[in-house]
């Protein structure tokens, strides 16, 4: 067994008791990467030296100190800025940015917290992508079957932790980027309430949708792990000064009287009949510990995909325009002027995905489209905001599956642009409403891919969601499943 | 018919600072296309004075004092710089 099947709270009691050490935990972390991740590709920046020297460090530390993650490694995603670690938000056009100046917040709490930062994990470009395949590195792989995607954009975020290359990780999520890999790859992935936690370092794609959030192996130590990232910052303005709960306290294992809507859009046609059973197996647990569930109406959410993607494009045209090839990133060779140099800079290192989406972004922003397109899409979001807050006025959470489909196979939907975007017709109406979403394991299809079940709140209710979440774990042991790539673990 | 053409996508690609070439402008344009064609299923909705939302969090203007302070060095703001001169950031020319 792998010293990452133990949770982040029975890793800390060993090191206290001094039964492991910090640098035990970061060579188990730095051997596995050297076993599998030739195969699945999870990293794209190792931060081995340091992370050994901070190790060793810490070990000298070890059972006096009391910081929250004391001596534990993380993976974290590669568009979330770490001075001095290089940062390429899975692009080209930022390989040479071997030198950030500066933390994240969420990396300056990991850091304060005495967490070990493993490497920088693989991503879709600037996080757009539902595969990995729109990563300019290798594309990260499922590793329940290498054939398959791990999923996007934190594939490399989900991957890394269902593989034991690290215990827990970071990922963001804009339209579904930690949910629906954290599904694919059967681990436990929140994306929080937009505002929950700071967005200060984080490379941004689409501003009023990006959110960080927690990857984990069991709902626990995800909760563990928001409590030490969540909270107001003043260096994001968008970050909201509500206070942040104790969230392991609420996993009490009780949902006696819990009420839950189930979305008949959600189970609708498009969901994959394996799907469907996995899902209806989980409402019928939460029946049998005490919960009820009804069927419930989000009218909107047919029209979420296309008010997502003009929305989405339309912020990341603008937050991509800092891309200009003068402070950082990459500079075309001999241009014939600044104008060319931009041009040719950007269309040197941005993959076509992203240009798509540029694109389309300027287009829906440009003059004579921008009500038919722009506000038509903001006018949409409200009506879909509308359709939770309608449902949360009578249920506490919403229920449905992750994902239409368990993970596809690696270059089954590259082309078609439509198709990739229709694998996050479950997860994008969570960010449009801005309210928090998990993906637990809750099953597997008949090729022994992991289902993921989400679970949606209210606005700033985690604590609920992680509730109903953490009694579902306890009732079965999908999360105690591991894949067996790179020889079989126990 | 068509929602985009092919001369409005090397328009917009003009505008976003992206090179392309004339293959890749027909790319792009059938699938840029394919995605606007597809966006138009919101015109099903009737919107009239629905509220657009901007943000999710009923937050209004954060404000907050405009003092100096200590951020970065000029030689850290130039240190991943593709190409720099006497302390500052060199571009080609501007004017043609």
């Amino acid at each position: 067994m792998s010293l990452f099947d133990y949770t982040l709270r029975e890793l800390q009691e060993k090191l206290h008791s001094k039964e492991i050490s910090v640098t035990d935990l970061v060579e188990e972390s730095y051997k596995r990467i050297e076993e599998v991740d030739e195969e699945v590709q999870a990293f794209i920046t190792l931060n081995k030296e340091a992370a050994k020297a901070k190790a060793a460090e810490l070990d000298q530390e070890r059972g006096s100190a009391n910081a929250e993650l004391f001596g534990l490694p993380i993976g974290v995603k590669d568009n979330i800025v770490t001075k001095g670690l290089r940062t390429t938000a899975g692009s080209q056009f930022l390989s040479n940015f071997e030198d950030p100046l500066y933390d994240a917040t969420v990396v300056n709490k990991l850091n304060d917290a005495k967490s070990v930062t493993i490497g920088k994990l693989n991503m879709d470009e600037f996080a757009m992508g539902s595969s990995n395949e729109n990563s300019s590195y290798a594309a990260a792989r499922n590793p329940w079957n290498t054939d398959y995607v791990p999923g996007g954009s934190s594939g490399g975020s989900a991957a890394a932790v269902a593989a034991g290359e690290v215990p827990y990780s970071l990922g963001s999520d804009t339209g579904g980027s930690i949910r629906q890999p954290a599904a694919y790859c059967g681990v436990v992935g929140l994306k929080p309430t937009y505002g929950r936690v700071s967005r200060f370092g984080l490379i941004a794609f689409a501003s009023s949708l990006d959110q960080i959030g927690p990857i984990t192996r069991n709902v626990e130590d995800n909760a563990f792990l928001l409590e030490t990232i969540a909270g107001h910052d003043k260096m994001d303005s968008t970050s909201a000064d509500v206070d942040v709960p104790k969230y392991t306290e609420s996993l009490t294992g009780d949902v006696k009287g819990l009420k839950i809507g189930v979305p008949k859009e959600y189970l609708a046609e498009g969901v994959a009949p394996e799907v469907k059973e996995a899902v209806q197996a989980a409402l019928n647990e939460y029946e049998k510990m005490g919960a009820t569930w009804e069927e419930v109406s989000l009218p909107h959410s047919k029209y979420a995909l296309s008010t997502y993607y003009l929305l989405s494009s339309s912020e990341a045209s603008a937050n991509l325009a800092r891309f200009d090839g003068v402070r950082y990133g990459n500079r075309a060779e001999d241009a014939e002027s600044m104008l060319d140099m931009f041009k040719r800079s950007r269309a040197e290192g941005f993959g076509d995905e992203v240009k798509r989406r540029i694109m389309l972004g300027t287009f829906a922003l440009s003059s004579g489209y921008y009500d038919a397109y722009y506000k038509k899409a903001q006018q949409v979001r409200t009506l879909i905001k509308n359709d939770f807050e309608k449902v949360f006025e009578d249920y506490d959470v919403i229920v449905g599956p992750t994902t239409p489909t368990p993970a596809f196979k690696v270059g089954d939907k590259v082309d078609d642009p439509m198709t990739m975007y229709a694998n996050d017709i479950l997860t994008i109406p969570v960010n449009l409403a801005g309210v928090p979403g998990i993906s637990i394991p809750c099953g597997f299809s008949a090729e022994g891919l992991p289902i993921g079940l989400q679970i949606i709140g209210k606005h700033f209710d985690e604590a609920t969601v992680y509730r109903a979440a953490h009694a579902f774990e306890q009732a079965t042991d999908y999360h105690k499943q591991r894949p067996s790539l790179g020889g079989a673990r126990s | 018919m068509s929602r985009i053409s092919k001369e409005e996508v090397k328009h917009v690609a003009n505008l976003a600072r992206l090179a392309i070439t004339d293959e890749e402008a027909t790319t792009f344009t059938k699938q840029l296309d394919d995605i606007i064609t597809y966006a138009e299923q919101l015109n099903e909705l009737d919107t009239t004075g629905v509220e657009p939302t901007t943000h999710v969090l009923d937050l209004k203007n954060v404000m907050r004092k405009d003092e100096p302070k200590k951020w970065i060095t000029q030689d850290d703001a130039l240190k991943n710089a593709p190409d720099k001169q006497d302390g500052q950031f060199k571009v080609p020319s501007v004017l043609e």
